[in-house]
């Protein structure tokens, strides 16, 4: 059900003098990019960068200030629908129906997307089987693990075969035996299916392990792009996470507490109050 | 559209009926309101010459509980925003009036349910009318209000970020409706100034219309009372509509 493929060369994301404020902060200022189709490509930067601003804008979530953007072909402020047909994402929260079941949340996901009945409830039991969870599907996914739930998103987004897939920090609070099975999965969804993947982490031997290419953005702007070697050359480094540094510093990053954080206190509250 | 419209619904449903919790614990402060105030008053209330102050009541405490929750459902969207299941929705291939359409009447359809659920426990408690074909309109009442509700509590939450405004929405805006509207007391017998202040509440028009529904009695009339709710919906859902197609997550 994936939108047909405007294809227009090797490049599935060009980004091009993208620039997004926030009343008086300039986020992203004056970026510039371009993923090519099949690549795994991991945007670096430390917090507040603009890492997931970015991410926001290419998944039509925000509308850039300036600049513009194509994804697979299509202009994601004026083609949003062909634009959200081509690409899957786990976001950095979790973003799961907590009170539905694991095959509930597919569900609703596929009605969304308009994959027909029939096609949806095959891949949905594929994707089940293959992230592990089809003993579990009719469990409502308030009592899953974090890995679990990740697992379940990672499925989700793929349901509706995404030329694209994007995972903004898809590892975070996940312990190793699970971050590293999620990557071995991506890598083999990436070779067997010609997914493209977009991942932001902060994990840099993560990126160094699975990234074909990769973009550092610190302030707002890309400071480093290329694979993970040329990187290290460029910055006469030995290890990414050196080259990391030496591209933006070492000065730790203030980042404002988000409201998401005092929401979840009232959200214990107000549950604790209600149920 | 209408299958996407209908899996939002549903999912408003299904996340009702599986808080059993939260249903019985809603029902509290109805219940309360019912039998302290109807039982308490009723006595004074009978003596001033103003009737069966329980029967009169029932209506404004079914229209209360359908305020609340409905109030709730539209104002949960900051919830889903927060805890991401709205990002879930809004990057989906889905207009945004769709996904506000099928929330809002999940949201809806969950207040007239808990509305029903207080109006049956009034029944328990010796609520009695006559079973006339009006009667047939108490569930349109129900609706309405359900729906008029939904919507503004949807409007309001595209307009905060998080939950620190709740309070105030609670003591500025959802108890002065509910207070201000007739549902406690007849209108027919009130000062003149807080009649005109009833008429600029919309959930007067519901509370009056589900009485008149219910047991025959009303002061704008049933009509008026239809007529003012279709208007007051119509331009709330249109509202909500354009601020939530301007969200952005």
């Amino acid at each position: 059900m994936a939108s047909q493929t405007t294809d227009t060369g090797t490049d599935i994301i060009t980004v091009d003098h993208l620039k997004k404020t926030f009343g008086e902060l300039t986020a992203v200022n004056d970026v510039s990019f371009s993923v090519r189709r099949g690549e795994i490509f991991a945007f670096l930067g430390p917090n507040g960068a603009g890492k997931t601003t970015t991410i926001k804008m290419l998944t039509t979530l925000l509308r850039p200030t300036s600049g513009s953007i194509r994804l697979n072909g299509h202009d994601p402020l004026h083609d949003q629908d062909a634009v959200r047909k081509s690409f899957g994402i786990v976001f950095q929260d979790p973003s799961l129906d907590d009170e539905l079941t694991a095959w509930e949340n597919l569900e609703l996901h596929g009605v969304l997307y308009s994959v027909p009945k029939a096609l949806r409830r095959e891949r949905m039991e594929q994707l089940l089987e293959i992230v592990g969870l089809s003993d579990r599907k009719n469990d409502i996914t308030r009592h899953f693990s974090g890995g679990m739930k990740r697992r379940l998103e990672i499925a989700r987004g793929l349901l509706h075969h995404p030329k694209v897939l994007f995972l903004d920090e898809p590892t975070i609070g996940l312990d190793p035996q699970t971050r590293n099975h999620l990557w071995n999965y991506v890598g083999e969804l990436n070779r067997k299916e010609g997914i493209t993947v977009f991942l932001t982490t902060h994990y840099m031997e993560e990126a160094d392990k699975v990234a074909t290419r990769i973009a550092v953005i610190d302030h707002g702007k890309i400071v480093g792009q290329g694979s993970s070697q040329e990187l290290k050359t460029q910055t006469n480094t030995q290890s990414l996470e050196d080259a990391f540094l030496a591209l933006t510093g070492n000065a730790i990053r203030e980042e404002e507490a988000s409201s998401a954080d005092g929401m979840r206190q009232m959200a214990q509250m107000w549950r604790g109050k209600r149920r | 559209m209408f299958p996407i419209i209908y899996i939002l619904w549903l999912r408003q449903i299904k996340r009702y009926i599986r808080s059993r919790s939260r249903i019985v614990g809603s029902l509290g402060q109805p219940l309360l309101f019912l039998l302290a105030l109807g039982f308490g008053f009723g006595p004074t209330f009978e003596k001033a010459g103003g009737g069966d102050y329980f029967q009169f009541l029932v209506s404004g405490v079914v229209a209360m509980s359908i305020l609340f929750t409905a109030m709730f459902s539209g104002i949960e969207i900051i919830w889903d925003r927060q805890f991401g299941f709205l990002k879930e929705t809004l990057v989906a291939p889905v207009s945004r009036l769709t996904i506000m359409v099928g929330r809002t009447l999940g949201g809806a359809t969950v207040a007239t349910l808990q509305g029903c659920i207080v109006l049956v426990l009034a029944v328990i408690f010796g609520f009695r009318t006559e079973l006339t074909l009006t009667l047939l309109l108490a569930p349109v009442f129900m609706f309405l209000i359900a729906l008029l509700f939904t919507a503004l509590g949807t409007a309001v939450a595209c307009k905060l970020e998080d939950m620190q405004g709740f309070q105030l929405i609670m003591n500025f805006l959802i108890m002065p409706l509910f207070f201000l509207s007739g549902a406690l007391f007849p209108l027919d017998s009130a000062p003149v100034a807080l009649i005109w202040i009833a008429r600029f509440d919309p959930l007067s028009y519901g509370v009056d219309g589900l009485r008149g529904a219910l047991i025959g009695a009303s002061h704008f009339g049933i009509a008026a009372d239809f007529g003012i709710l279709i208007v007051v919906t119509a331009v709330l859902l249109w509202i909500g509509s354009v601020l939530f197609k301007s969200i952005e997550a």
